[in-house]
């Protein structure tokens, strides 16, 4: 039995005699003619205005859906406000048991909370900062707890979960090698391409090879890899504890006895601590890569040149400033992440929120210990 | 309690879902083998039957979320394939469903998940949005203050409140419901059943109701269908599956459990 829905448009006859408006409904007054159902109505509200008496005769309505008998039972309500007497009659069984089902009541809306916008103002920058202020403390006391839980597995070795350990160190170090090796090349590249066209101004362009050998073991090879490391390992983190998280698996490690601290955080961290290390000292040899590689090309100097001149340029505690750093930022990188994963609530949004503010955090705090370590090194003569 | 909803033909009544020869698979497994259904107009059929034997592999596959390999499915007598796409979504309209978890948006309130079909497809005044979403939340047993959570702040019962809110939000003729009552406490099961049969006879919808739980099947249930080995095993009222002969279907109507429930209701 097929029924076209276009057909059988809801309309409103209405006929004024006698001191009565009269209307006659008729057609279908459902969703699909949410439009009309409206119109005819506030037609026959505007016909019925000053009337005493209304009669709505519902018995040619072919069919009735909650909508239909929401407005319906809407506009005798407002006869009703109006002081006008309004008759529904004629309703079919099935259509009065809907009509009582909807029977209409106003919803208040939400009265809408205005504040002053200057006080939204200090309202958010307070709470920011307070929020801020939590963040750290929250993040010095998940240290401890990382830390306590290392100290447990290093008294108790047995205890230590070296399988997940190495697997970790796959998914960090390991299978991070391809892209840091090839960001870093390029960015030896880049930064040794700029050097030698600046310097060449002064014709000192076998500077270059100071430039790029001291930017980038002191700074740019661990800089990057921590950026790199963060925005690949550092999501993982967070996705990986907050999707345990929603599915209750943290809670029954609780249950089972297992500090999910040692289980899950412990390993995690153990490996970035490793392995940013690692990556960094690749990084840093991949940079030096580029820089000799297009100090050749662009700046004639051959890679044996280029090599005795770092040779005299670098000594040992250049390449010790950088990796000295990598554990450190290794360590804000994993606390960050993992508390953002333990953070995350029920929903899948929640979910996104936290991996992606354990992104920007994670950078954002590797470049600003970043800067300290410049000060203090600075301040040592290291 | 029985719903006797008769339809204005007599003698046959109306098919709104038709299936036949119907065959699902994945890989090398074949889940539907040739299955046959008839859902008629205003039943509340429930469909049971072990789990992993694919019974909500077979409501997907009438909602056109799985693909089948062979076999038509017929919704309101028009063949689902060979349809445009302009009447399919014309039948999407008339159809609502609640999927087992819910599956409200956790991005948008209640009142708002209510209102996307709404939005979608029908040209309201913002008013009459607001209030025919607070109707159905008000409908759905859900309190006024709900309207402006998140699913994210809703427990497990008034989550399916909510998401039957969203499913009734067009009007649908059926109403697919995959578990409704699995993980409710039994009060919370027990009213929900009584609102979808409230539901059922104010609004004449037909629902296709998938379901473990023997209350409901008793309460609010006028047909069962049985699935097993691919097939309909059984069909029919309450007491037809109670003199079934098939060995799964005798097993789970005749359990401890169900006896219990039966003996609940004498």
């Amino acid at each position: 039995m097929q029924q076209d829905t276009t057909a059988e448009t809801p309309r409103a006859e209405i006929d004024r005699t006698k001191g009565a408006t009269r209307a006659w409904l008729s057609g279908r007054w459902t969703v699909e003619h949410a439009g009309a159902v409206e119109r005819e109505m506030a037609e026959l509200a505007s016909a019925a205005e000053g009337e005493q008496r209304v009669i709505v005769d519902l018995s040619d309505i072919s069919r009735l859906d909650t909508l239909g008998a929401w407005v319906l039972d809407r506009t005798r309500h407002e006869f009703g406000q109006n002081g006008i007497a309004a008759d529904f009659v004629g309703a079919r069984s099935e259509h009065h048991i809907l009509l009582n089902e909807v029977a209409y009541r106003g919803f208040q809306p939400e009265p809408a909370k205005r504040r002053h916008q200057l006080v939204d103002v200090f309202a958010d920058t307070g709470e920011t900062i307070v929020l801020a202020g939590k963040d750290f403390a929250r993040g010095v006391s998940f240290l401890g707890e990382i830390v306590t839980a290392l100290l447990r597995v290093i008294l108790m070795p047995s205890r230590f979960r070296f399988a997940a350990l190495v697997n970790q160190l796959d998914q960090i170090a390991f299978r991070g090698v391809p892209i840091i090796v090839l960001i870093s090349f390029l960015v030896g590249c880049i930064v040794a391409q700029q050097g030698i066209f600046q310097l060449q101004r002064f014709g000192a362009q076998t500077f270059v090879v100071n430039l790029v050998g001291i930017l980038i073991l002191r700074e740019l090879g661990v800089l990057l890899t921590s950026i790199m490391v963060a925005g690949r390992s550092g999501s993982a983190f967070t996705a990986e504890i907050g999707s345990m998280k929603m599915r209750e698996e943290i809670d029954a490690l609780r249950v089972m006895g297992l500090d999910p601290v040692e289980v899950l955080i412990v390993p995690r961290v153990l490996a970035l601590v490793i392995g940013l290390p690692i990556l960094a000292f690749l990084s840093a040899m991949a940079a030096l890569t580029g820089g000799a590689l297009v100090a050749w090309i662009y700046g004639d100097i051959p890679p044996d040149a280029f090599l005795a001149r770092l040779k005299a340029t670098i000594a040992m505690n250049t390449f010790l400033v950088g990796l000295i750093k990598a554990p450190f930022m290794a360590l804000v990188i994993g606390v960050i992440s993992s508390i953002e994963g333990v953070a995350v609530e029920g929903s899948a949004e929640s979910l996104g929120h936290h991996v992606t503010s354990a992104v920007v955090k994670s950078i954002f705090m590797v470049i600003v210990l970043d800067g300290f370590f410049a000060v203090f090194f600075a301040a040592v003569k290291y | 309690m029985k719903n006797d909803h008769q339809t204005d033909e007599p003698g046959d009544q109306e098919v709104v879902i038709r299936v036949r020869d119907l065959e699902v698979g994945f890989g090398e497994r074949l889940v539907m083998k040739k299955l046959d259904l008839d859902v008629y107009r205003g039943e509340i059929l429930g469909f049971v039957g072990p789990s992993g034997q694919g019974k909500s592999v077979l409501t997907r596959a009438v909602l056109g979320l799985i693909p089948k390999r062979s076999g038509t499915i017929e919704v309101f007598g028009q063949d689902v394939d060979k349809l445009s796409t302009e009447r399919r979504r014309g039948i999407e309209q008339r159809w609502g469903v609640l999927f087992q978890q819910g599956a409200l948006f956790s991005a948008l309130t209640v009142r708002q998940n209510v209102q996307v079909p709404m939005r979608e497809y029908l040209k309201l005044s913002d008013r009459l949005l607001d209030e025919l979403a607070m109707l159905k939340i008000e409908m759905v047993g859900l309190k006024p203050d709900a309207a402006d959570k998140l699913p994210s702040e809703l427990s497990g019962g008034m989550i399916k409140r909510a998401s039957l809110a969203r499913a009734l939000s067009l009007d649908p003729e059926i109403l697919f419901l995959d578990e409704p009552t699995s993980g409710l406490d039994p009060i919370g099961a027990g009213e929900f059943d009584e609102l979808i049969a409230t539901l059922q006879r104010t609004l004449g919808l037909t629902v296709f109701m998938v379901t473990h739980d023997l209350d409901s099947l008793y309460t609010v249930c006028n047909r069962i269908a049985a699935l097993g080995d691919g097939r309909i095993i059984a069909q029919g009222p309450m007491d037809r599956m109670l003199a079934s002969d098939d060995p799964w279907v005798r097993s789970y109507f005749h359990g401890k459990r169900a006896r219990a429930a039966t003996a609940a209701r004498h």
